[in-house]
């Protein structure tokens, strides 16, 4: 099926002129009037205007989070599910329409926002209602007179900070468990994804009590800084590279107040011998394993980005796998045969240019794709990739470096060791993946790998309830689960003495 | 592989800019009316870019590593991260497209920095 572009005749995506920041319940232009183009990668033309703000919005959309924030943080905990289930029915009735205008400003295929993205934000929102609605507090019986109650109180006013990569689900997020704990959001999208964030604010506005969620875009330099360093902020939350990991941490610890931060990886993904034991459907989720490194154009933090092969299948193994690679469909975002899209920008293309030159002057080899891919047409100008397989060894820059794109970087080991040590080798702990037919091999295995999130015979699935989050330099912090609400609320004790006896001190 | 580095030889420098960078630093030292920062990043989305601040702005660490100085200006890297680079020749330069993360622009707005290793031409998709 093939989806017109949003706002051609026939599109079921609608596409205004220019789009305001939506502050307080209301759409509000930008203070200083500065707008600036949102571009489709698929053909580097702009979609829309999005406002280019500046500090004075940020300061607009705190005030609208001030405002709102006592009467969200005292709701009940069914009006507050109520509220996130009646976004997840909203963005579930409106599915489609999301899906296209994420997958034309992303460039992400759009059977992938319609299989995964739109449905994991809504499951996202559901989950964190169920969430918020069980949630109990814990009583301690010190003595018998004296009894320490603990409530989960809101933070306040929280500012998010989302990434290009996965503009709705990455609010989801981030959203869903701030609004469960009751706090109200400020959130900057990222500067090559806005509008999709902004049409997910169309479809929920009426369903949001005014200020709770507030959403205004621009420059992280300008407006991204102006949240992060705002007294006014009672936690921030980011997802993205680690330099801004640590501007964000160092900000709020001149706030003193708490931050999370998710900030990438290079992830592992080990295939052991007994992949190849029988030529079964196993076997194909093995090779589909390995080529999800492709998956929403290589653009995922948790990108399976390091293929470590037994030595005695790697042969075997490798050449199913090119043969799958080499099938893959690029072309239009929004035909639902396509599986892979352009990257995100002009300059996300040009960095994965210029890494896969470094591999080669490093003397990896490479063995499919290795440059810009060119789609005729209308699609002649889009940002794309071939996928692309480099193979080498570990010590290389491009086994080192987080590339973001469709470039997998494939080496062979021995044993377990050998395949620990290389998978451990990295800066990086945030996903891995262990492929094989033996339980005990791959249990221990995922415990002995140092990262939060380790696939087993399965890879890229991202549902709620499991909890996701970095070792090492990855981060800080983890989300999607319900021990997110630990990290978006704070303790209220209070200690009952129930005794009418004096202390007998003084 | 992540032993502490020691950082380079006082008086060497593993940082160069090219021309177009040179005079993004010039207009940004004459816009901010003093010199500017420069961080290399790592990790997810604009991971692998130089982050450029006002100086002073990023809270330099033990962990981090002074490349060198160009036109006054420092440029830093994480010492693990040189580690994992092979502790290369880095030459800043500049490209199409605006800053990611909190970084200043490259002199105009839709232009950000970018790090190339010296010993690869630089590539143009």
């Amino acid at each position: 099926m093939l989806y017109v572009p949003p706002g051609g005749a026939g599109s079921i995506v609608t596409v205004a002129p220019r789009y305001e920041n939506f502050i307080g319940g209301k759409w509000q232009a930008p203070t200083r009037g500065h707008y600036r183009f949102d571009v489709s990668p698929a053909t580097g033309n702009p979609i829309t205007e999005v406002a280019y703000s500046s500090p004075e919005d940020v300061e607009l959309a705190l005030d609208a989070a001030h405002a709102a924030k006592d009467a969200w943080g005292e709701a009940s905990a069914a009006d507050r599910a109520a509220v996130l289930l009646a976004i997840a029915d909203r963005i579930e009735a409106k599915a489609e329409m999301l899906a296209v205008a994420e997958s034309w400003e992303n460039g992400k295929p759009v059977r992938e926002t319609l299989a995964a993205d739109i449905p994991l934000v809504v499951d996202h929102f559901r989950y964190f209602a169920a969430a918020a609605r069980s949630e109990e507090g814990r009583t301690t019986e010190i003595d018998k007179d004296l009894v320490a109650y603990h409530f989960r109180e809101p933070l306040g006013v929280v500012g998010q900070i989302i990434p290009f990569n996965f503009p709705l689900l990455m609010a989801a997020w981030k959203l869903a468990p701030a609004l469960a704990a009751g706090n109200c959001s400020v959130m900057k999208p990222a500067s090559p994804t806005p509008w999709s964030i902004l049409k997910l604010m169309e479809v929920i506005e009426d369903v949001v009590p005014p200020g709770v969620v507030n959403v205004v875009t621009g420059p992280g330099g300008e407006i991204g800084k102006a949240l992060a360093t705002s007294p006014r902020i009672a936690k921030i939350g980011f997802t993205g590279e680690t330099v801004t990991g640590r501007l964000i941490m160092q900000y709020a610890a001149q706030n003193l107040i708490p931050s999370t931060v998710e900030l990438g990886g290079k992830s592992p993904n080990i295939f052991f011998s007994d992949v190849m034991a029988h030529d079964d459907d196993f076997l194909a989720k093995a090779v589909e394993g390995l080529v999800l490194y492709a998956f929403n154009k290589g653009e995922v933090c948790t990108c399976p980005s390091r293929a470590l092969i037994q030595a005695d299948i790697y042969d075997e193994f490798m050449a199913r796998c090119l043969d799958r690679i080499a099938a893959i469909r690029q072309g239009n975002p929004l035909d639902t045969e396509t599986q892979l899209g352009p990257q995100v920008s002009a300059a996300q293309l040009e960095k994965i240019t210029s890494y896969v030159a470094i591999g080669r002057a490093e003397g990896a080899e490479v063995l499919i794709g290795g440059q810009r891919a060119h789609i005729d047409g209308e699609f002649a100008e889009g940002y794309y990739f071939q996928p692309t397989v480099l193979k080498g060894d570990n010590r290389m820059r491009v086994f080192q470096e987080e590339i973001f794109g469709p470039v997998l970087a494939v080496t062979t080991f021995a044993d377990d060791d050998d395949a620990l040590a290389i998978a451990n080798d990295t800066l990086y702990g945030l996903g891995a993946g262990v492929w094989t037919r033996d339980g005990t091999r791959a249990y221990r295995m995922g415990r002995r790998i140092k990262a939060g999130r380790v696939w087993t015979n399965c890879y890229h699935q991202y549902p709620a309830g499991a909890a996701f989050g970095g070792y090492k330099i990855s981060g800080i912090g983890r989300e999607n689960h319900r021990m997110m609400l630990d990290h978006y609320s704070q303790t209220k004790n209070l200690l009952v003495s129930y005794s009418d006896k004096p202390l007998g001190l003084f | 592989m992540t032993e502490t580095v020691p950082g380079p030889t006082p008086g060497t420098t593993r940082i160069s800019a090219t021309p177009a960078a040179r005079r993004a630093i010039a207009a940004l030292r004459d816009e901010l009316g003093g010199p500017v920062m420069f961080v290399q990043s790592g990790g997810c989305c604009a991971g692998s870019t130089p982050m450029c601040f006002r100086d002073g702005e990023f809270l330099v660490g033990d962990v981090d590593v002074l490349l060198g100085d160009l036109d006054g200006c420092p440029f830093y890297i994480d010492a693990r991260l040189d580690d994992a680079w092979g502790r290369g020749h880095l030459l800043l330069d500049v490209a199409a497209g605006p800053p990611e993360g909190f970084s200043l622009a490259a002199g105009a707005e839709d232009r950000h920095f970018v790090t190339r290793s010296t010993g690869c031409a630089a590539a143009t998709p």
